[in-house]
Formats: structure tokens, sequence, C-alpha cells
């Protein structure tokens, strides 16, 4: 029990740990949502959504997930404040807005790896046999049909490997939100590291946190990546 | 030319010239920082990646355990762990090497390069495990040794194979550098982070150095595929 009591810093980082949870989570909705309509825009034959697709996979790409995250938590509280002055000296209404930094993490990190995820969509559609579309279409089934039936389960086996890589990166990723701010387990040992002045008895074990939920990912992928491989010989 | 410039510059408040000079004194930074990492995780990763190839237990489980380890906890968790963590050991702080680790960039650089070190032995095992069985039956119907054969056959076609993962893995540590402003290095996300504090322009400031990190991966990018063009000629499809 003295071993998990971690100085009186144990539940709080405990906490942390869920938190650090909750955002990959919620940001890997965000990102599949970002990357399945940006992969979309991308094969679409409309001009103007292939080169908004394209300048935001490659932009975002480019640019490190630290800049992005200060550019855009610093840079939408002044966007937020801009607006609501200007909405106060012409209309005379207050209202003001604070950046959380729980969305602003959430929303950043979603952002970033919706252009990765929008690449792996991408391929995985390419993947897909024209023929089985052409098939569906001879069976008189619709766009949305299509999709559902024919091709989403076999896009998903295509997919499923670079999305669960996608999954670990952002996973790792996440530990970033405690640079602005927020208080994730990186942060909570952090500052406890600092009071008690002994870093390794509390990073080491944040350490070990990431490499248990990356343990079990990697279990769950592997049996998604069974089930979607159902009817496929192995190579 | 240079006055025509220098009235540009006059006419805002935040890309001056004394700004610009610190944007520019966080771009060398950044770079020395990532080639050092670079090459130091090279020099580690090509032995690892060789050991882990000889299929003795004794000696690729504990490589696995240091490439399992580090690929799967964030760096900034590693980061800060050497950061810190270098600070207690006993008798540092008395010894000569203070003199090099009170200075950040020291644990940031080994940091990186260890991080950096576990993702290329993972690439270049890989392509060691792909050279293709003919190749090492021939070298070993020529009578070469072990070493001759794993210099002269395995790792020239290996290191070929893996130049477009590594060319990623180069990517992915410029991007992975700018953490290092987080323990007060001023690379240029640091710079970025001084110039916002001491302007408040938050879009300014981070909107430059996004575009030159963006630069900067375009000329990585640009350069491994020249590269990659001219070692990869041969896998090329034929054309005529």
């Amino acid at each position: 029990m003295e071993l998990l009591n971690f100085h009186g810093y144990g539940p709080s980082i405990l906490k942390g740990a869920v938190l650090t949870i909750e955002v990959a989570v919620l940001s890997l909705l965000l990102a599949l949502f970002l990357g399945l309509g940006a992969a979309m825009a991308k094969l679409s034959k409309n001009r103007f959504l292939n080169f908004i697709a394209t300048v935001y996979t490659t932009v975002i790409r480019g640019v490190p997930d630290l800049v992005l995250m200060l550019l855009i938590f610093f840079g939408a509280q002044i966007m937020v404040n801009n607006f609501s002055d200007w909405l106060y000296y012409s209309f005379d209404i207050e209202f003001f807005i604070n950046i959380d930094a729980f969305v602003a993490g959430i929303c950043t990190i979603g952002f970033i790896f919706g252009a990765y995820m929008a690449e792996t969509f991408r391929g995985a559609y390419l993947a897909v046999d024209a023929g089985q579309i052409e098939a569906g279409k001879a069976y008189g089934m619709n766009a949305r049909q299509i999709f559902i039936r024919i091709l989403f389960p076999q896009m998903m086996r295509h997919a499923l490997p670079g999305l669960g890589n996608n999954w670990m990166v952002l996973l790792k990723t996440t530990a970033l939100v405690s640079v602005i701010g927020l208080a994730d387990m990186v942060r909570l040992a952090k500052e406890a590291s600092g009071a008690v002045h002994e870093p390794f008895k509390f990073f080491i074990p944040v350490a070990a946190v990431y490499l248990l939920i990356t343990f079990i990912s990697e279990v769950i992928l592997k049996r998604l990546e069974t089930r979607y491989s159902v009817g496929v010989s192995k190579p | 030319m240079f006055e025509s410039l220098t009235e540009l510059l006059n006419q805002n408040d935040i890309f001056t010239v004394a700004t610009l000079l610190q944007y520019w004194d966080g771009l060398v930074t950044t770079v020395q920082l990532v080639f050092l990492s670079l090459v130091v995780g090279l020099v580690i990763a090509i032995p690892l990646a060789i050991l882990q190839s000889l299929n003795n237990p004794f000696i690729s489980k504990p490589i696995w355990l240091y490439v399992y380890v580090f690929r799967g906890t964030p760096l900034l968790i590693q980061l800060y762990i050497i950061y810190y963590g270098i600070t207690y050991i006993d008798g540092i702080q008395e010894s000569f090497w203070w003199h090099i680790f009170k200075d950040p960039f020291y644990p940031a650089l080994i940091a990186f390069a260890l991080n950096t070190a576990a993702y290329t032995t993972e690439i270049i095992r890989g392509s060691i495990a792909q050279t293709s069985r003919g190749e090492i039956e021939a070298a070993k119907a020529y009578g070469m040794s072990w070493w001759q054969m794993t210099r002269r056959i395995v790792l020239p076609s290996a290191f070929r194979r893996a130049l477009p993962a590594y060319s990623n893995e180069v990517i992915f540590m410029l991007h992975a550098s700018a953490i290092a402003s987080v323990v007060t290095i001023v690379d240029l996300t640091g710079a970025a982070q001084n110039i916002y504090s001491r302007f408040y322009a938050p879009f300014e400031a981070f909107t430059f150095v996004a575009l030159i990190y963006l630069c900067l991966t375009f000329l990585l990018v640009f350069i491994f595929r020249k590269l990659e063009a001219r070692l990869l000629a041969h896998l090329r499809p034929r054309t005529h």
C-alpha cells in the first residue's frame, strides 16, 4: 500500500490517467470523423473540395503538433477576445468565452490526426477492388447501401493497421496537452516530482501506464484485424 | 535590396530584425539538435538491428524491450525522466559531467537520440529481415564469412529498403524536436514562445514558425526523394 501511495499523489495521478484516456478517445473520434470527411473530399471530383483537403493534410502533417497546439490554444483565445470586443463595442452585447484547455487539446489533437486518418482512409478506399463497387451498383444498391454493405467492411480491413498506428501515436501525443496546462497524468507527475524531488518515482509509473494502454490496444487491434480479415486467406 | 527589406520590416512591430534573429538562432538550435540526435541514433540503431537479426534470445529480448519501451511511451516523458532525473544522480553535481548536463541541450539530445534509435532499430531490423533468401545463399556460396556477408550484401540492400521509412522518421524527429522548448531550450518553438509572450501576438508568432517548419519538412521530403530516386533506381519500373 505504501508503494502505491506516491507521497499522497497516487489518487490525483490516477485521475490524470483517466483524463489522458478521455482526451485520447474523444480526439480519436474527432480525428476519425475529420479523416473520413477529408478522405472523401480528396477522392471526390470536386476541384475545390480536393484543394481544401490537400492543403489540410499537407500543412498539418508538415508542422509539429506542439506548434499547432500552441497556435490553436493561444491564437483561438485572442480570436474569441477580439470577437467579443467587437460585439461589445458595436452592439453593446457582453459575450465572453474562455477557451478551455480540455476542449482546445481535444480539438487540436483531433484536427491533427484527422489529416493522418485521411491518408489512411484514402489508401484503404483505393485498395478496395473497383469490381466490388460495380457489382454493388449492378445489384441496384444506392450509394449509402454500397458504402455500408460493401465499401466500409472491406475498407476497414485495409485501414485497420494504419488506424492502429495512428491511435498509438495519438495516445502519445496526448502527453503534449500538459504543456498547455491541462492536468493530465504527465503534468501531475511533473508537479509531484517537483514538490518531492523524486522524478523517477513519478515519471516511471506514468510511463508504465502508457505502456499498459499501448499493450491493451495492441491486443484489441489484433482481434479486430482477425475479425475484419475473415474470408481472406492469410499470406 | 537591403534597404527595401529594412523598410518592409519597419512597417510592422513584430517581425523586426531583432525578432527575426531570434527565429534564426532558434532555427540553428533546432537543426543542430535534430541532426546530432539522428547521427547518434543511427550509431546506436545499426549495431542493435544487426544484433537483433542474429536470433539469439539473450541478445534480442533486451533489445526488443528497449525498443518497445521507447516506442510505447511519449517522448515528453522520456525527456522529463532524463532532464529531471540526471540532476538526482548521486554526486553528479560535483563531477565534471555537471558542466555538460546543467545545460538542457544535452539531456534533450540524449532523450531524442535514444528515442529515434528505438524507432530506427525497428526500421532497419525490418528491412534486414526482408533480405531475399537468394542473396544470402549466393553470398554463402561465394564462401563469405558472416561479417563479410553482412557488410557487403545484407546491409547495403537493407539500408536502401529502409530509406522510405527512415525519411518519415527524420521528419518525425524534426517535429518531435519542438518538445525541446518545454525544458527551456530556445529552439524554433522556444523562440516563437518568447516572441508570443513579448508581443502577445500568438497568431503571428506561431504561424511564422509553423511556416518555417513546413519549409524544413518540404526540404527534407525533397532531399529524400532525390536520394531515393538515386539509390532505388534499380527498383523503378522499366520504361521503354
